[in-house]
Protein backbone atom coordinates (compact mmCIF):
# COMPACT_ATOMS: atom_id res chain seq x y z
CA UNK A 1 0.00 0.00 0.00
CA UNK A 2 2.21 2.60 0.89
CA UNK A 3 4.80 1.44 -1.98
CA UNK A 4 1.92 1.86 -4.00
CA UNK A 5 1.78 5.65 -3.14
CA UNK A 6 4.88 6.74 -3.28
CA UNK A 7 5.04 5.13 -7.02
CA UNK A 8 2.26 6.99 -7.92
CA UNK A 9 3.72 10.17 -6.16
CA UNK A 10 6.99 9.83 -7.93
CA UNK A 11 4.95 9.42 -11.11
CA UNK A 12 2.80 12.93 -10.21
CA UNK A 13 6.33 14.26 -9.99
CA UNK A 14 7.81 13.33 -13.11
CA UNK A 15 4.89 14.85 -15.26
CA UNK A 16 5.66 18.19 -13.70
CA UNK A 17 9.00 18.05 -13.82
CA UNK A 18 8.87 17.24 -17.72
CA UNK A 19 6.39 20.40 -18.83
CA UNK A 20 8.99 22.31 -16.64
CA UNK A 21 11.18 22.21 -20.08
CA UNK A 22 9.55 25.46 -21.60
CA UNK A 23 9.64 25.14 -24.96
CA UNK A 24 10.84 28.15 -26.82
CA UNK A 25 8.89 31.34 -27.10
CA UNK A 26 7.55 31.63 -30.53
CA UNK A 27 6.01 34.92 -31.79
CA UNK A 28 2.37 35.15 -31.10
CA UNK A 29 1.78 37.05 -34.56
CA UNK A 30 3.20 33.34 -35.86
CA UNK A 31 0.97 31.33 -33.72
CA UNK A 32 -1.81 33.82 -34.79
CA UNK A 33 -1.47 33.20 -38.34
CA UNK A 34 -0.72 30.08 -38.24
CA UNK A 35 -4.21 28.95 -36.52
CA UNK A 36 -6.30 32.14 -38.07
CA UNK A 37 -7.44 32.79 -35.01
CA UNK A 38 -6.76 35.48 -31.63
CA UNK A 39 -7.46 34.24 -28.38
CA UNK A 40 -8.67 37.13 -26.06
CA UNK A 41 -8.72 36.85 -22.37
CA UNK A 42 -11.52 38.24 -20.05
CA UNK A 43 -12.72 39.04 -17.55
CA UNK A 44 -16.76 38.28 -16.18
CA UNK A 45 -17.17 41.27 -13.56
CA UNK A 46 -14.19 43.65 -13.68
CA UNK A 47 -16.84 46.73 -14.49
CA UNK A 48 -15.97 48.83 -16.61
CA UNK A 49 -12.91 47.41 -17.78
CA UNK A 50 -14.33 44.01 -18.73
CA UNK A 51 -17.21 42.02 -18.19
CA UNK A 52 -20.30 40.39 -19.16
CA UNK A 53 -23.38 42.56 -19.97
CA UNK A 54 -26.79 41.17 -20.25
CA UNK A 55 -26.41 38.83 -23.35
CA UNK A 56 -23.18 37.49 -21.70
CA UNK A 57 -20.76 39.26 -24.22
CA UNK A 58 -17.87 40.52 -22.86
CA UNK A 59 -17.85 44.17 -22.75
CA UNK A 60 -15.62 47.19 -21.33
CA UNK A 61 -13.17 49.39 -21.48
CA UNK A 62 -10.15 47.03 -22.19
CA UNK A 63 -12.25 45.10 -24.34
CA UNK A 64 -12.84 48.54 -26.74
CA UNK A 65 -9.15 48.67 -26.14
CA UNK A 66 -8.19 45.10 -27.21
CA UNK A 67 -10.96 44.96 -30.28
CA UNK A 68 -8.46 48.01 -31.65
CA UNK A 69 -5.29 45.67 -30.98
CA UNK A 70 -7.21 43.14 -32.78
CA UNK A 71 -7.68 45.36 -35.96
CA UNK A 72 -3.82 46.43 -35.77
CA UNK A 73 -2.89 42.50 -36.13
CA UNK A 74 -5.43 41.81 -38.36
CA UNK A 75 -4.09 44.66 -40.99
CA UNK A 76 -0.62 43.85 -39.47
CA UNK A 77 -0.83 40.16 -40.24
CA UNK A 78 -3.13 41.06 -43.81
CA UNK A 79 -6.24 38.42 -42.01
CA UNK A 80 -9.42 40.53 -42.39
CA UNK A 81 -10.86 37.55 -41.66
CA UNK A 82 -9.15 36.36 -38.64
CA UNK A 83 -11.54 35.11 -36.14
CA UNK A 84 -11.60 36.81 -32.52
CA UNK A 85 -11.86 33.70 -29.53
CA UNK A 86 -13.07 35.34 -26.26
CA UNK A 87 -11.87 33.37 -23.06
CA UNK A 88 -12.81 34.13 -19.85
CA UNK A 89 -10.03 34.08 -17.37
CA UNK A 90 -9.87 35.11 -13.43
CA UNK A 91 -7.24 36.56 -11.31
CA UNK A 92 -5.58 33.04 -10.28
CA UNK A 93 -5.84 31.29 -14.08
CA UNK A 94 -5.11 34.39 -16.50
CA UNK A 95 -1.29 34.13 -15.59
CA UNK A 96 -0.95 30.38 -16.31
CA UNK A 97 -3.40 30.75 -19.30
CA UNK A 98 -1.14 33.48 -20.97
CA UNK A 99 1.96 31.58 -20.37
CA UNK A 100 0.52 27.90 -21.79
CA UNK A 101 -0.55 29.89 -24.82
CA UNK A 102 -4.45 29.70 -24.24
CA UNK A 103 -5.29 33.44 -24.18
CA UNK A 104 -2.73 35.86 -26.48
CA UNK A 105 -3.74 38.68 -24.80
CA UNK A 106 -5.43 39.70 -21.59
CA UNK A 107 -7.93 42.18 -21.40
CA UNK A 108 -8.85 42.92 -17.63
CA UNK A 109 -7.96 45.12 -14.75
CA UNK A 110 -4.73 43.74 -14.15
CA UNK A 111 -2.38 45.62 -12.43
CA UNK A 112 1.52 45.85 -13.39
CA UNK A 113 3.37 44.37 -11.25
CA UNK A 114 7.30 44.15 -11.04
CA UNK A 115 6.78 40.52 -9.89
CA UNK A 116 4.35 39.56 -12.51
CA UNK A 117 6.84 40.75 -15.27
CA UNK A 118 9.10 37.56 -14.64
CA UNK A 119 6.04 35.72 -16.06
CA UNK A 120 4.49 38.00 -18.69
CA UNK A 121 4.88 41.44 -20.20
CA UNK A 122 2.41 44.38 -20.49
CA UNK A 123 1.55 46.76 -22.83
CA UNK A 124 1.72 50.26 -22.45
CA UNK A 125 -0.70 51.01 -18.89
CA UNK A 126 -4.37 51.79 -19.83
CA UNK A 127 -5.48 52.91 -16.58
CA UNK A 128 -3.94 54.25 -13.77
CA UNK A 129 -5.92 52.83 -10.24
CA UNK A 130 -5.69 54.77 -6.86
CA UNK A 131 -6.53 52.45 -4.04
CA UNK A 132 -9.10 54.00 -1.33
CA UNK A 133 -11.46 52.88 0.76
CA UNK A 134 -14.84 52.68 1.13
CA UNK A 135 -16.85 53.39 4.24
CA UNK A 136 -20.74 54.29 5.63
CA UNK A 137 -21.53 57.85 4.77
CA UNK A 138 -21.35 59.47 8.10
CA UNK A 139 -18.96 57.71 9.87
CA UNK A 140 -16.08 59.22 11.07
CA UNK A 141 -13.39 57.93 8.85
CA UNK A 142 -11.06 60.49 6.79
CA UNK A 143 -7.78 58.74 6.70
CA UNK A 144 -5.75 55.95 8.08
CA UNK A 145 -5.30 56.78 11.34
CA UNK A 146 -8.91 56.74 12.01
CA UNK A 147 -8.83 53.12 10.93
CA UNK A 148 -7.41 52.39 14.58
CA UNK A 149 -9.49 49.39 16.28
CA UNK A 150 -11.69 49.72 13.26
CA UNK A 151 -12.46 46.52 11.61
CA UNK A 152 -10.89 46.55 7.67
CA UNK A 153 -12.16 44.19 5.01
CA UNK A 154 -10.15 42.72 1.97
CA UNK A 155 -10.78 40.17 -0.95
CA UNK A 156 -8.84 37.27 -0.94
CA UNK A 157 -5.97 37.47 -2.95
CA UNK A 158 -6.23 41.36 -3.57
CA UNK A 159 -3.16 43.77 -3.58
CA UNK A 160 -4.92 45.62 -1.02
CA UNK A 161 -4.73 43.17 2.18
CA UNK A 162 -0.27 43.73 1.77
CA UNK A 163 -1.78 47.71 1.94
CA UNK A 164 -3.49 48.31 4.53
CA UNK A 165 -0.34 45.21 6.09
CA UNK A 166 2.26 47.83 4.91
CA UNK A 167 0.26 51.20 6.53
CA UNK A 168 -0.77 49.19 9.74
CA UNK A 169 2.54 49.24 10.55
CA UNK A 170 4.03 52.29 9.54
CA UNK A 171 1.34 54.03 11.40
CA UNK A 172 1.30 51.79 14.21
CA UNK A 173 -1.90 51.91 14.05
CA UNK A 174 -4.54 48.60 15.21
CA UNK A 175 -6.60 47.71 12.37
CA UNK A 176 -9.15 44.16 12.67
CA UNK A 177 -8.78 42.66 9.55
CA UNK A 178 -11.48 40.74 8.21
CA UNK A 179 -11.88 38.30 4.81
CA UNK A 180 -13.89 38.39 2.21
CA UNK A 181 -14.19 35.64 -0.79
CA UNK A 182 -14.51 38.40 -3.42
CA UNK A 183 -15.75 42.27 -3.75
CA UNK A 184 -19.41 42.24 -3.56
CA UNK A 185 -19.17 39.94 -0.34
CA UNK A 186 -16.55 42.55 1.07
CA UNK A 187 -19.02 45.51 -0.15
CA UNK A 188 -21.61 43.61 1.46
CA UNK A 189 -19.56 43.12 4.67
CA UNK A 190 -19.35 47.00 4.65
CA UNK A 191 -22.98 47.73 4.35
CA UNK A 192 -23.74 44.85 7.03
CA UNK A 193 -21.94 46.62 9.51
CA UNK A 194 -19.11 43.71 9.61
CA UNK A 195 -16.65 46.18 8.50
CA UNK A 196 -16.04 49.47 8.83
CA UNK A 197 -13.86 49.57 5.92
CA UNK A 198 -13.01 48.30 2.81
CA UNK A 199 -9.89 49.38 0.71
CA UNK A 200 -9.54 48.40 -2.49
CA UNK A 201 -9.38 50.64 -6.30
CA UNK A 202 -11.05 53.49 -6.14
CA UNK A 203 -13.13 52.61 -9.64
CA UNK A 204 -13.86 48.90 -8.11
CA UNK A 205 -15.56 50.76 -5.17
CA UNK A 206 -17.58 53.37 -7.18
CA UNK A 207 -18.64 50.29 -9.56
CA UNK A 208 -20.00 48.54 -6.24
CA UNK A 209 -21.39 51.94 -4.86
CA UNK A 210 -23.00 52.60 -8.35
CA UNK A 211 -24.68 48.90 -8.30
CA UNK A 212 -26.02 49.28 -4.65
CA UNK A 213 -29.54 49.92 -2.96
CA UNK A 214 -28.66 53.27 -2.17
CA UNK A 215 -25.96 54.73 -3.44
CA UNK A 216 -25.71 57.98 -1.34
CA UNK A 217 -25.05 55.59 1.76
CA UNK A 218 -21.58 54.84 0.97
CA UNK A 219 -18.35 57.86 0.38
CA UNK A 220 -15.12 56.84 -0.90
CA UNK A 221 -12.57 58.39 1.55
CA UNK A 222 -9.46 58.84 2.91
CA UNK A 223 -5.96 59.02 0.53
CA UNK A 224 -4.63 57.59 -1.95
CA UNK A 225 -2.91 54.58 -0.75
CA UNK A 226 -1.13 53.72 -4.17
CA UNK A 227 -2.07 54.37 -7.58
CA UNK A 228 -2.00 50.88 -9.22
CA UNK A 229 -0.53 50.67 -13.85
CA UNK A 230 -3.48 48.27 -15.03
CA UNK A 231 -2.01 47.22 -18.27
CA UNK A 232 -3.17 44.75 -20.93
CA UNK A 233 -1.15 41.36 -20.63
CA UNK A 234 0.66 39.60 -23.50
CA UNK A 235 3.47 36.96 -23.35
CA UNK A 236 7.12 37.53 -22.10
CA UNK A 237 10.01 38.30 -24.75
CA UNK A 238 7.97 39.11 -27.90
CA UNK A 239 9.17 42.04 -29.21
CA UNK A 240 7.05 41.86 -32.30
CA UNK A 241 3.32 41.18 -30.85
CA UNK A 242 4.26 43.70 -27.64
CA UNK A 243 4.94 46.26 -30.84
CA UNK A 244 1.72 46.04 -32.32
CA UNK A 245 0.06 46.70 -28.55
CA UNK A 246 2.11 49.39 -27.40
CA UNK A 247 1.72 51.06 -31.10
CA UNK A 248 -2.03 50.91 -30.92
CA UNK A 249 -2.47 51.85 -27.75
CA UNK A 250 -0.04 54.73 -28.13
CA UNK A 251 -1.63 55.56 -31.26
CA UNK A 252 -4.99 55.86 -29.39
CA UNK A 253 -3.44 57.97 -26.53
CA UNK A 254 -1.74 60.25 -29.00
CA UNK A 255 -4.73 60.60 -31.13
CA UNK A 256 -7.18 61.77 -28.12
CA UNK A 257 -9.28 58.62 -28.70
CA UNK A 258 -9.11 57.26 -25.44
CA UNK A 259 -10.65 60.02 -24.06
CA UNK A 260 -13.70 58.78 -25.91
CA UNK A 261 -13.42 55.94 -24.50
CA UNK A 262 -13.00 57.43 -20.87
CA UNK A 263 -16.49 59.28 -21.46
CA UNK A 264 -17.74 56.10 -22.85
CA UNK A 265 -17.02 53.93 -20.02
CA UNK A 266 -16.46 56.22 -16.90
CA UNK A 267 -18.48 59.22 -17.39
CA UNK A 268 -21.66 58.05 -19.24
CA UNK A 269 -24.07 55.72 -17.76
CA UNK A 270 -23.34 52.00 -18.67
CA UNK A 271 -24.50 48.67 -19.38
CA UNK A 272 -26.35 46.25 -17.87
CA UNK A 273 -28.04 48.56 -15.46
CA UNK A 274 -27.22 52.00 -17.05
CA UNK A 275 -25.79 53.34 -14.40
CA UNK A 276 -23.08 55.82 -14.22
CA UNK A 277 -19.89 55.34 -12.45
CA UNK A 278 -19.07 59.33 -12.71
CA UNK A 279 -15.40 59.25 -12.58
CA UNK A 280 -13.39 62.11 -13.61
CA UNK A 281 -10.03 61.45 -14.59
CA UNK A 282 -7.72 61.16 -12.27
CA UNK A 283 -3.97 63.41 -12.91
CA UNK A 284 -2.13 60.15 -12.69
CA UNK A 285 -4.18 58.68 -15.95
CA UNK A 286 -3.54 62.18 -17.58
CA UNK A 287 -0.26 61.65 -17.09
CA UNK A 288 0.07 58.07 -17.76
CA UNK A 289 -1.94 58.94 -21.26
CA UNK A 290 0.48 62.12 -22.30
CA UNK A 291 3.52 59.76 -21.19
CA UNK A 292 3.22 55.76 -21.83
CA UNK A 293 4.90 53.70 -19.85
CA UNK A 294 4.57 49.96 -19.56
CA UNK A 295 6.85 50.43 -15.86
CA UNK A 296 5.84 48.08 -12.96
CA UNK A 297 5.12 48.65 -9.64
CA UNK B 1 4.44 27.23 -26.71
CA UNK B 2 4.03 27.33 -22.48
CA UNK B 3 6.33 30.06 -21.53
CA UNK B 4 5.64 28.99 -17.62
CA UNK B 5 9.07 29.68 -15.61
CA UNK B 6 8.33 26.72 -12.98
CA UNK B 7 9.59 27.78 -9.39
CA UNK B 8 8.79 25.65 -6.50
CA UNK B 9 10.68 27.56 -4.43
CA UNK B 10 8.41 29.82 -4.34
CA UNK B 11 6.36 28.91 -1.22
CA UNK B 12 9.66 29.76 0.57
CA UNK B 13 10.00 33.23 -0.74
CA UNK B 14 8.97 36.43 1.64
CA UNK B 15 5.77 38.40 1.17
CA UNK B 16 6.79 41.70 -0.12
CA UNK B 17 6.93 44.43 2.26
CA UNK B 18 6.09 42.45 4.96
CA UNK B 19 8.10 39.93 7.55
CA UNK B 20 6.18 36.71 6.50
CA UNK B 21 6.61 34.27 4.25
CA UNK B 22 4.48 32.35 2.21
CA UNK B 23 4.71 28.87 3.63
CA UNK B 24 3.79 30.65 6.96
CA UNK B 25 0.33 31.59 5.51
CA UNK B 26 0.19 28.04 4.44
CA UNK B 27 1.04 27.36 7.64
CA UNK B 28 -1.83 29.03 9.38
CA UNK B 29 -4.17 27.72 6.78
CA UNK B 30 -3.70 24.39 7.07
CA UNK B 31 -4.04 24.88 11.59
CA UNK B 32 -7.13 26.57 10.82
CA UNK B 33 -8.40 23.59 8.35
CA UNK B 34 -7.74 20.93 11.13
CA UNK B 35 -9.10 22.71 13.96
CA UNK B 36 -12.08 23.65 11.99
CA UNK B 37 -12.44 20.09 10.98
CA UNK B 38 -12.18 18.47 14.33
CA UNK B 39 -14.07 20.57 16.03
CA UNK B 40 -16.56 20.46 13.69
CA UNK B 41 -16.43 16.62 13.65
CA UNK B 42 -17.08 17.00 17.39
CA UNK B 43 -20.24 18.48 16.78
CA UNK B 44 -20.86 15.97 13.70
CA UNK B 45 -20.45 12.80 15.80
CA UNK B 46 -21.86 13.77 18.91
CA UNK B 47 -25.30 15.19 17.76
CA UNK B 48 -25.51 12.73 14.59
CA UNK B 49 -25.10 10.12 16.78
CA UNK B 50 -28.30 11.46 18.81
CA UNK B 51 -30.28 12.58 15.62
CA UNK B 52 -29.30 8.79 13.89
CA UNK B 53 -30.80 7.08 17.30
CA UNK B 54 -33.89 9.29 17.45
CA UNK B 55 -34.72 8.16 13.57
CA UNK B 56 -34.36 4.64 15.05
CA UNK B 57 -37.04 4.80 18.24
CA UNK B 58 -40.28 3.62 18.55
CA UNK B 59 -41.12 6.86 19.26
CA UNK B 60 -43.14 8.48 16.12
CA UNK B 61 -42.89 11.87 17.32
CA UNK B 62 -38.89 11.77 18.08
CA UNK B 63 -37.91 9.65 15.03
CA UNK B 64 -39.87 12.83 13.07
CA UNK B 65 -37.63 15.08 14.65
CA UNK B 66 -34.75 12.83 13.80
CA UNK B 67 -36.01 12.36 9.84
CA UNK B 68 -36.41 16.68 9.60
CA UNK B 69 -33.62 17.56 10.59
CA UNK B 70 -31.44 14.91 8.67
CA UNK B 71 -33.57 15.90 5.27
CA UNK B 72 -33.13 19.44 6.00
CA UNK B 73 -29.57 19.33 6.58
CA UNK B 74 -28.97 16.98 4.04
CA UNK B 75 -31.05 18.93 1.13
CA UNK B 76 -29.27 22.33 1.36
CA UNK B 77 -25.86 22.63 -0.09
CA UNK B 78 -23.06 23.21 2.49
CA UNK B 79 -21.46 26.77 1.00
CA UNK B 80 -25.55 28.00 1.39
CA UNK B 81 -25.92 26.85 4.85
CA UNK B 82 -22.42 28.68 5.86
CA UNK B 83 -24.21 31.90 4.09
CA UNK B 84 -27.00 31.53 5.82
CA UNK B 85 -25.56 30.99 9.31
CA UNK B 86 -23.07 34.17 8.24
CA UNK B 87 -25.07 36.72 6.63
CA UNK B 88 -28.44 36.01 7.15
CA UNK B 89 -28.72 34.83 10.40
CA UNK B 90 -27.43 37.76 12.27
CA UNK B 91 -30.19 40.19 10.08
CA UNK B 92 -32.95 38.30 11.23
CA UNK B 93 -32.34 38.31 14.97
CA UNK B 94 -32.70 40.91 17.42
CA UNK B 95 -30.24 44.25 16.20
CA UNK B 96 -28.63 43.89 19.44
CA UNK B 97 -27.79 40.46 19.08
CA UNK B 98 -27.31 40.55 15.19
CA UNK B 99 -24.47 42.95 16.80
CA UNK B 100 -23.33 41.39 18.50
CA UNK B 101 -23.00 38.03 16.38
CA UNK B 102 -21.01 40.81 13.63
CA UNK B 103 -18.90 42.65 15.40
CA UNK B 104 -18.33 41.00 19.17
CA UNK B 105 -18.95 37.12 19.11
CA UNK B 106 -15.00 35.72 19.29
CA UNK B 107 -13.57 34.11 16.28
CA UNK B 108 -16.97 34.98 13.81
CA UNK B 109 -15.88 32.70 11.07
CA UNK B 110 -14.46 30.18 13.02
CA UNK B 111 -17.39 29.54 15.14
CA UNK B 112 -19.47 29.72 12.13
CA UNK B 113 -17.23 27.70 9.88
CA UNK B 114 -17.28 25.04 12.71
CA UNK B 115 -20.90 25.48 14.01
CA UNK B 116 -22.23 24.93 9.82
CA UNK B 117 -20.04 22.07 9.09
CA UNK B 118 -20.78 20.11 11.94
CA UNK B 119 -24.64 20.50 11.76
CA UNK B 120 -23.75 19.42 7.96
CA UNK B 121 -22.03 16.72 8.53
CA UNK B 122 -23.97 15.22 11.57
CA UNK B 123 -27.12 14.74 9.32
CA UNK B 124 -24.61 12.77 7.37
CA UNK B 125 -23.61 10.69 10.27
CA UNK B 126 -26.94 10.24 11.46
CA UNK B 127 -28.04 8.07 8.59
CA UNK B 128 -24.96 6.01 9.13
CA UNK B 129 -25.30 5.40 12.83
CA UNK B 130 -28.93 4.72 12.04
CA UNK B 131 -27.70 2.12 9.09
CA UNK B 132 -25.39 0.47 11.53
CA UNK B 133 -28.46 0.26 14.10
CA UNK B 134 -30.93 -1.24 11.19
CA UNK B 135 -27.97 -3.59 10.06
CA UNK B 136 -27.98 -5.40 13.08
CA UNK B 137 -30.00 -8.55 13.78
CA UNK B 138 -33.75 -7.56 15.48
CA UNK B 139 -33.03 -9.94 18.13
CA UNK B 140 -30.32 -8.06 19.80
CA UNK B 141 -32.69 -5.68 20.41
CA UNK B 142 -35.23 -7.96 21.82
CA UNK B 143 -32.24 -10.12 23.53
CA UNK B 144 -31.09 -6.76 25.46
CA UNK B 145 -34.74 -6.10 26.62
CA UNK B 146 -35.45 -9.83 27.55
CA UNK B 147 -32.42 -9.41 30.02
CA UNK B 148 -34.31 -6.97 31.58
CA UNK B 149 -32.41 -3.88 30.11
CA UNK B 150 -33.93 -0.79 29.32
CA UNK B 151 -34.22 0.97 25.61
CA UNK B 152 -31.29 3.23 26.89
CA UNK B 153 -29.58 0.36 28.25
CA UNK B 154 -30.34 -2.12 24.93
CA UNK B 155 -28.69 0.78 22.93
CA UNK B 156 -25.26 1.72 25.10
CA UNK B 157 -24.62 -2.01 25.59
CA UNK B 158 -25.84 -3.29 23.06
CA UNK B 159 -26.70 -1.73 20.02
CA UNK B 160 -24.41 1.41 19.70
CA UNK B 161 -21.11 -1.20 20.28
CA UNK B 162 -21.65 -3.16 17.58
CA UNK B 163 -23.61 -0.23 15.00
CA UNK B 164 -20.37 1.98 15.09
CA UNK B 165 -18.27 -0.77 14.12
CA UNK B 166 -19.98 -1.52 11.55
CA UNK B 167 -20.57 2.01 10.18
CA UNK B 168 -16.29 2.71 10.79
CA UNK B 169 -15.59 2.44 7.22
CA UNK B 170 -18.34 5.19 5.59
CA UNK B 171 -17.51 7.38 9.06
CA UNK B 172 -13.40 7.14 7.75
CA UNK B 173 -15.39 8.49 4.67
CA UNK B 174 -16.82 11.24 6.13
CA UNK B 175 -14.19 11.94 8.52
CA UNK B 176 -12.13 12.68 5.66
CA UNK B 177 -14.64 14.84 3.84
CA UNK B 178 -15.37 17.04 6.75
CA UNK B 179 -11.54 18.05 6.43
CA UNK B 180 -11.93 18.33 2.46
CA UNK B 181 -15.39 20.28 2.88
CA UNK B 182 -13.91 22.83 5.36
CA UNK B 183 -12.67 24.17 2.39
CA UNK B 184 -15.48 26.42 2.18
CA UNK B 185 -15.51 27.94 5.02
CA UNK B 186 -13.50 30.65 2.66
CA UNK B 187 -16.73 31.67 1.70
CA UNK B 188 -17.19 33.35 5.01
CA UNK B 189 -13.73 34.80 5.30
CA UNK B 190 -12.09 32.23 7.48
CA UNK B 191 -8.04 31.71 6.64
CA UNK B 192 -7.95 28.51 6.00
CA UNK B 193 -5.66 26.37 3.62
CA UNK B 194 -7.60 26.90 0.37
CA UNK B 195 -8.34 30.95 1.40
CA UNK B 196 -4.50 31.02 1.67
CA UNK B 197 -4.17 29.53 -1.62
CA UNK B 198 -6.28 31.96 -2.92
CA UNK B 199 -4.81 34.56 -1.64
CA UNK B 200 -1.19 33.80 -2.63
CA UNK B 201 -2.74 33.27 -6.20
CA UNK B 202 -4.76 35.89 -6.85
CA UNK B 203 -3.64 39.41 -7.25
CA UNK B 204 -0.76 38.87 -5.08
CA UNK B 205 2.68 38.42 -5.93
CA UNK B 206 4.37 35.93 -6.51
CA UNK B 207 3.10 34.82 -10.16
CA UNK B 208 3.49 31.61 -9.68
CA UNK B 209 -0.33 29.76 -9.06
CA UNK B 210 0.81 26.27 -10.03
CA UNK B 211 2.84 25.53 -7.81
CA UNK B 212 1.05 26.90 -4.85
CA UNK B 213 -2.09 24.88 -5.86
CA UNK B 214 -0.05 21.72 -5.78
CA UNK B 215 1.19 22.01 -2.93
CA UNK B 216 -2.31 22.91 -1.57
CA UNK B 217 -3.36 19.86 -3.12
CA UNK B 218 -1.06 17.62 -1.62
CA UNK B 219 -1.24 19.13 2.22
CA UNK B 220 -5.02 18.42 1.41
CA UNK B 221 -4.04 15.06 0.10
CA UNK B 222 -1.61 14.03 3.27
CA UNK B 223 -4.59 15.21 5.83
CA UNK B 224 -7.20 13.56 4.19
CA UNK B 225 -4.64 9.77 4.11
CA UNK B 226 -3.27 10.11 7.41
CA UNK B 227 -7.25 10.50 8.89
CA UNK B 228 -7.57 7.70 6.15
CA UNK B 229 -5.03 5.25 8.19
CA UNK B 230 -5.93 6.31 11.87
CA UNK B 231 -9.66 5.41 11.42
CA UNK B 232 -8.37 2.00 9.52
CA UNK B 233 -5.99 1.64 12.81
CA UNK B 234 -9.23 2.36 14.88
CA UNK B 235 -11.29 -0.23 12.62
CA UNK B 236 -8.61 -3.08 13.43
CA UNK B 237 -8.38 -2.01 16.72
CA UNK B 238 -12.07 -2.70 17.74
CA UNK B 239 -12.34 -5.58 15.65
CA UNK B 240 -14.93 -8.49 17.35
CA UNK B 241 -12.69 -11.53 16.59
CA UNK B 242 -15.35 -13.68 14.70
CA UNK B 243 -18.04 -11.12 13.83
CA UNK B 244 -16.95 -8.08 11.98
CA UNK B 245 -14.55 -9.43 9.45
CA UNK B 246 -12.71 -5.97 8.65
CA UNK B 247 -13.07 -6.85 4.81
CA UNK B 248 -10.36 -9.36 4.87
Amino acid sequence: MFRKATLMMAAIGCAFSATAFAEDATSTLQKIKASGVINVGHRESSIPFSYLDDKQKPIGYSMDLCYKIVDAVKKELNMPGLKVNLVPVTSATRIPLMTNGTVDLECGSTSNLLERQKQVAFGVATYVAPVRMVVKAGTKIDSLDDLNGKAVVTTTGTTSDQLIRKNEKGMSIDVKNVYAKDHAESFLMVETGRADAFVMDEILLAGLIANSKNPKAFAIVGPTLRAEPYGIMLRKDDPTFKKVVDDTLKGVMKSGEINKLYQKWFLSPIPPKNINLNLPMSPELKNAIANPSDKGV
Amino acid sequence: MSTYQWDWGVVLQQVPESDEFYYQWLATGLGWTVATALSAWVIALLLGSLIGVLRTLPSKPLSFIGTAYVEIFRNIPLIVQLFIWYFVLPELLPTALGDWMKRDMPLPEFSTAVFGLGLFTAARVAEQVRTGILALPRGQKNAGLALGFTLGQTYRYVLLPMAYRIVIPPLTSEFMNIFKNSAVALAIGLTELTFQMKQITGDYAPANPIEVMTIVSALYLIVAFSVNRIMAFIEKKTRVPGYISGGK
